[in-house]
């Protein structure tokens, strides 16, 4: 690691003024991704803001059909949270699956949609039941925040504050975990809005981060069942292929892992 | 059997220090002065390093030294060498190619290091690191073996063209094909055996503090066998004459072989802690060890087995590639030869057996032996061909095996091992029965209702283990003795140390060589304590690996016990007034026997050392040492059976149910024994399903952290059903045959075994990724 100043903020304000003083700053959440990544050097931030313990970004909130997660709450904290298992029980299985213990522990619903990662399992859940990302300068829909891998819309020095869903009919999600790093191999999050809406969305598997499924979606508003995705194709073009899976398997993936998150729906 | 004696399942004494955090690894060492060493390794598969310009690096902070491999060759610091020569079948030696510890003129793969920074701490020799400008031409590079010895390809060593280390054979050509000419049946199988980066949860590590007044280094690493090393590094090295080096293998966090060879990294360490006259100091990090500890198997093999119309195996026939990497390492050249075809003919009666195997350089990281070496690529070679076999010939799997087993022994195979024992039958039986074999079907039957695809899969391994008669190794070429020794000192006041060459990284020799001594003398191990791992404390010994601690290392310790008994006989026969030949041992006492008279062993100690009253002509003391040559290799073998299931749609696989029924001889703690069984299953299971060091086609490697490599964790394996069934090894008194390798040479091919039956596709590679069983699944 490179050397660096590391501060720890104690309100939103101070951590937009802190990054405004210094060069290169970096803002430090649970420390999974922007650790490891300044270990191996690949990161050099001159500054260290912790948000971690800023208490307005602590804390899950249900306000009739809402529900807001402040960008800090550790996923170990979402998981375990009465009003998350109550309102959208698919964000607490979502958190049950997401890395180890140790990841759990430390890893925030804020860092992981910041980092965007193609393989995330948050940012499936935002885009299937189309969230707001709140900031402490506006509001994004998921659907404008997400913009390819490791991209979002957040501008420097931005801060997410929260992350509210509205409560769906049903959901669901599904994961296919990667076997070395326990990321999404493929992850599927499918959702029923209470007006009748479907929306679908596919982690690990695109090569342009993550994805709504249409095909999927039309099929499931047509019939919310496993079954009526059996027809469906997914084509493997412009999906992810590595070591641990051909573009093909991942389609099939998104396919199977709809069918199973629909299953699990709830 | 005493509380604590042989059979006992004694907690390990060394699990307080392990963990309340109180082990000592090298990385705890500290020493006075001491400065840090950062490598600077090629990001290259293959280049020439034309120059190396580290003058800025020099003037930055806390920078102490850089030094490269042109230094390095200029001092005169020794190539590193391969301790085993093997003879190609056209009589021609191996071809070794040149491995300076730090590349003067060429990399042959990523990781290796050309040069060193040694600074005041380790972040400021990484700083300065990035500072040293290495200016590499690169050459064309070729990772994958069949593209290494074609035509045209890329050459690693003027020494070895075509990129042929050797063309070795075994066994009878002739008798090998008249057996196929009159063959009912010739059954086929192409598989390649996956490479495995090792990954011992202690990375390597080595402090070197040289002494200039006592021209003497010392060396504090990771070491399996500290007197190979010290060995190895003054003979062969350069680095000092042997009793000016001391070398200290404290705690070691796992080794499974990769700990056993002599790395450049100790190599430079030693040599620049002369050179800029401080303690230095290395410690490796995970990707460090990704590209440098030495990697294992890697084999590309093709064998047919000829079958008579009685489905009896008459003649096997195997040829076989072994990816050596870029440098042969310390032991590479006997891993798929001498411990790799000879125990080609498994548990079976197999009249005639035929292997070549070719050796093959490409631009990887250098594989060696890691836990098994040789033996897992033979048995899951057997262990397939007999599946496949089976399928083939429409029997029963079990059976099979059942009908071509060895059943009298002695048994001379026709491929050098003379196995002295074994009852197959019995291990197949007991694991046959603790899976419930014959109810297999209905099981199957109703998992397919599910919608899930069941297997089952068998696989009987054996090994040759207690490594090794040093005569008969070294008429095979091994450089050298395979022998243990020990040291019992029996202290004035009672308490017993032992001295042993064998090393314990993991195996729980604190707790199972006391055992022998409570056993023995029936005192309680608290008042045995044992001590390894230092070259100044302990006399000459080889180390620990090929499952040899308890079968060789703990005899050698029970022959230094029977002199030291004999010796305290005669003190408490002559204090007891009684005939040495009546003296007992019991309960930490020497009793007359058949009379209450005795004494304690404290006072037979404290009359061996105040020698006030000795038998006439007797030398004060009492402390023996003893060398142990074993006569034979042992050989472990066992059944392994594995049900699992597959999910269509994912390919995925988990288990149902694993049995492991193992024949290790006689057992000295059994806790200790299932603790080496799970740890060997997972990582042959970890081969199966998980693990694969992948390179490139330009030699780039892909697997170098655990975000790609694959380990094997907790919830990936089953709970383990273990069983012993016993024969003693009539080799040792002990009857001890060994139990440190044998879940990892068994488990893989129980496991595609079990797939290829769920899925009803024979070829299957390793690792069995859910990608590639569903690709096989779906496959036209
Ligand atoms: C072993 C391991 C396994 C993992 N497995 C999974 C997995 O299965 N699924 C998965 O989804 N993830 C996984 N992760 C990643 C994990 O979820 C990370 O926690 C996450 O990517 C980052 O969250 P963090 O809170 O740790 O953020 P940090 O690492 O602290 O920060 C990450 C980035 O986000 C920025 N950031 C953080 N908070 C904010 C904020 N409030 N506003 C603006 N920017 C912010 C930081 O500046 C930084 O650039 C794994 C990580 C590890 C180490």
């Amino acid at each position: 690691m490179y050397q660096t100043t590391y501060h720890r903020a104690s309100s939103v304000d101070e951590a937009v003024s802190l990054f405004g003083k210094s060069s290169e700053a970096k803002f430090l959440a649970g420390g999974q991704t922007l650790l490891p990544v300044m270990k191996q050097r690949l990161a050099a931030p001159s500054d260290v803001i912790d948000l971690g313990k800023i208490k307005e970004l602590q804390g899950v909130e249900l306000s009739g059909d809402v529900l807001t997660i402040k960008a800090a709450t550790t996923y170990y904290d979402i998981m375990t949270n009465a009003d998350v298992k109550k309102a959208i029980p698919a964000i607490a299985y979502l958190t049950s699956v997401l890395g180890d213990p140790a990841v759990r522990y430390r890893g925030t619903i804020g860092g992981s949609i910041a980092n965007n990662d193609p393989a995330a399992d948050f940012p499936a859940a935002l885009l299937a039941l189309g969230a707001t990302v709140k900031t402490n300068k506006r509001s994004i829909s998921a659907d404008d925040f997400f913009k390819g891998l490791f991209t979002t819309a957040l501008e420097d020095g931005e801060i997410i504050t929260a992350v509210s869903f509205p409560v769906p009919a049903k959901a669901g999600y599904e994961k296919m975990r990667h076997p070395a790093s326990r990321f999404a191999l493929t992850g599927v999050f499918v959702a029923q809005t209470k007006s009748g809406e479907v929306r679908v969305a596919a982690t690990g598997a695109s090569q342009s981060g993550v994805m709504r499924v249409p095909a999927i979606e039309a099929a499931l508003k047509a019939n919310w069942s496993p079954s009526a995705i059996d027809n469906v194709t997914i084509s493997a073009s412009g999906l992810l292929a590595d070591i641990h899976g051909t573009a093909e398997y991942r389609a099939n993936l998104v396919k199977v892992m709809a069918q199973r998150a629909v299953a699990a729906a709830r | 059997m005493g509380v604590e004696g042989i059979g006992a399942r004694v907690v390990r004494k060394e699990d307080k220090r392990f963990i309340t955090g109180k082990g000592r690894y090298v990385d705890d060492i500290k020493l006075t002065g001491m400065t840090h060493a950062h490598f600077i390794r090629s990001p290259h598969a293959h280049a020439k390093v034309k120059g190396i310009d580290s003058s800025a690096a020099l003037k930055m902070p806390g920078v102490v030294a850089v030094l490269t491999g042109k230094q390095l060759v200029d001092d005169k610091v020794g190539n590193l060498i391969c301790g085993w020569a093997i003879t190609s079948k056209d009589g021609s030696p191996m071809k070794m190619g040149a491995w300076p510890a730090m590349a003067p003129e060429t990399v042959r793969f990523v990781g290796q290091a050309v040069a060193v920074v040694i600074a005041e701490s380790k972040n400021l020799a990484r700083d300065a690191a990035e500072a040293v400008v290495v200016d590499y031409e690169e050459l064309p590079a070729v990772a994958d073996m069949q593209a290494a010895i074609k035509a045209g390809a890329p050459q690693l060593h003027p020494e070895a063209p075509g990129n042929q280390v050797y063309d070795w054979v075994i066994g009878d050509e002739g008798a090998t094909d008249a057996a196929f000419a009159k063959a009912a049946n010739v059954v086929k199988l192409d598989v390649t055996n996956n490479r495995l980066a090792p990954n011992a949860m202690e990375p390597r590590a080595a402090i070197a503090d040289y002494d200039a007044a006592e021209e003497h280094f010392t060396l504090y690493t990771t070491s399996q066998n500290p007197h190979v090393a010290r060995l190895v590094l003054s003979a062969f090295y350069n680095i000092a004459p042997e009793h000016k080096l001391r070398v200290i293998a404290p705690d070691v966090g796992g080794g499974f072989g990769s700990k056993i060879f002599i790395y450049p990294e100790e190599m430079v360490a030693l040599w620049a802690s002369k050179k800029v006259g401080r303690p230095v100091k290395w410690t490796g990090d995970r990707t460090e060890a990704f590209l440098t500890d030495a990697h294992g198997r890697d084999h590309i093999t093709h064998a047919e087995m000829a079958f008579d119309a009685n489905n009896k195996i008459i003649g096997l026939k195997v040829k076989t590639y072994a990816n050596f990497g870029a440098y042969m390492s310390l032991f590479s050249s006997s891993v798929p030869t001498y411990l790799y075809a000879t125990l080609l003919s498994g548990q079976y009666n197999i009249p005639a057996i035929h292997a070549e195997v070719v050796g093959v350089y490409t631009n990887t990281t250098p594989v060696d032996a890691y836990r098994g070496a040789g033996r897992p690529e033979a048995s899951y070679l057997i262990e397939r061909l007999m599946e496949t076999a089976a399928r083939q010939l429409k029997v029963d799997p079990a059976e099979l095996r059942r009908s071509n087993f060895i059943t009298q022994f002695p048994h001379q195979t026709p491929v050098i091992m003379a196995y002295d024992t074994g009852d197959f039958n019995a291990s197949l039986d007991a694991a046959m029965k603790a899976i419930d074999y014959a109810g297999f079907p209905a099981r199957k039957a109703k998992a397919k209702a599910d919608g899930k695809l069941r297997g089952i899969g068998v696989s009987c391994y054996i090994e040759a283990c207690g490594i090794a008669p040093s005569k008969a190794v070294g008429s095979l070429g091994a450089g050298v003795g395979l022998w243990e020794s020990a040291e019992v000192r029996v202290n004035p006041v009672g308490t017993i140390e032992i001295l042993t060459g064998s090393h314990s990284h993991g195996q729980g020799h604190e707790t199972t060589f006391c055992q022998l001594v409570a056993e023995r003398l029936g005192i309680p191990i608290s008042q045995v304590s044992i001590v390894h791992g230092d070259t100044d404390k302990v006399q000459f010994g080889m180390g620990t690996y090929g499952s040899r601690s308890a079968a060789v290392g703990l005899t050698a310790i029970l022959k230094a016990m029977e002199k030291m008994e004999s010796k305290a006989k005669k003190i408490a026969a002559h204090a007891l007034e009684a005939s040495e030949a009546d003296i007992v041992i019991e309960n930490g006492e020497f009793k007359v026997t058949g009379t209450d008279k005795a004494i304690a062993l404290p006072m037979v100690a404290l009359a061996a050392y105040t020698a006030h009253n000795l038998p006439d002509g007797m030398e004060p003391g009492l402390k023996e040492s003893a060398f142990y040559d074993p006569t034979n290799f042992t050989f472990p073998a066992g059944t392994y059976i594995c049900e699992l299931e597959v999910d269509p749609g994912t390919g995925k696989t988990s288990f149902v149910n694993f049995v492991a029924a193992d024949d290790f001889g006689r057992l000295i703690n059994p806790m200790i024994v299932e603790g080496q069984v799970h740890g060997g299953l997972v990582q042959g299971i970890g081969q199966a399903l998980l693990e694969h060091a992948i390179y490139d086609a330009n030699g780039q490697p892909v697997t170098a952290s655990f975000m790609d490599y694959a380990m094997p964790r907790a919830d990936d394996v089953p709970s383990f059903n273990l069983s012993h069934t016993t024969t003693l090894c009539p080799g040792n008194p002990l009857g001890i045959k060994g139990c440190g390798e044998a879940g990892a040479i068994g488990a893989s091919a129980a496991v595609i075994n079990a797939i290829t039956d769920a899925i009803g596709k024979n070829t299957l590679e390793m690792p069995a990724t859910p990608d590639r069983v569903w690709r096989t699944i779906h496959a036209a």
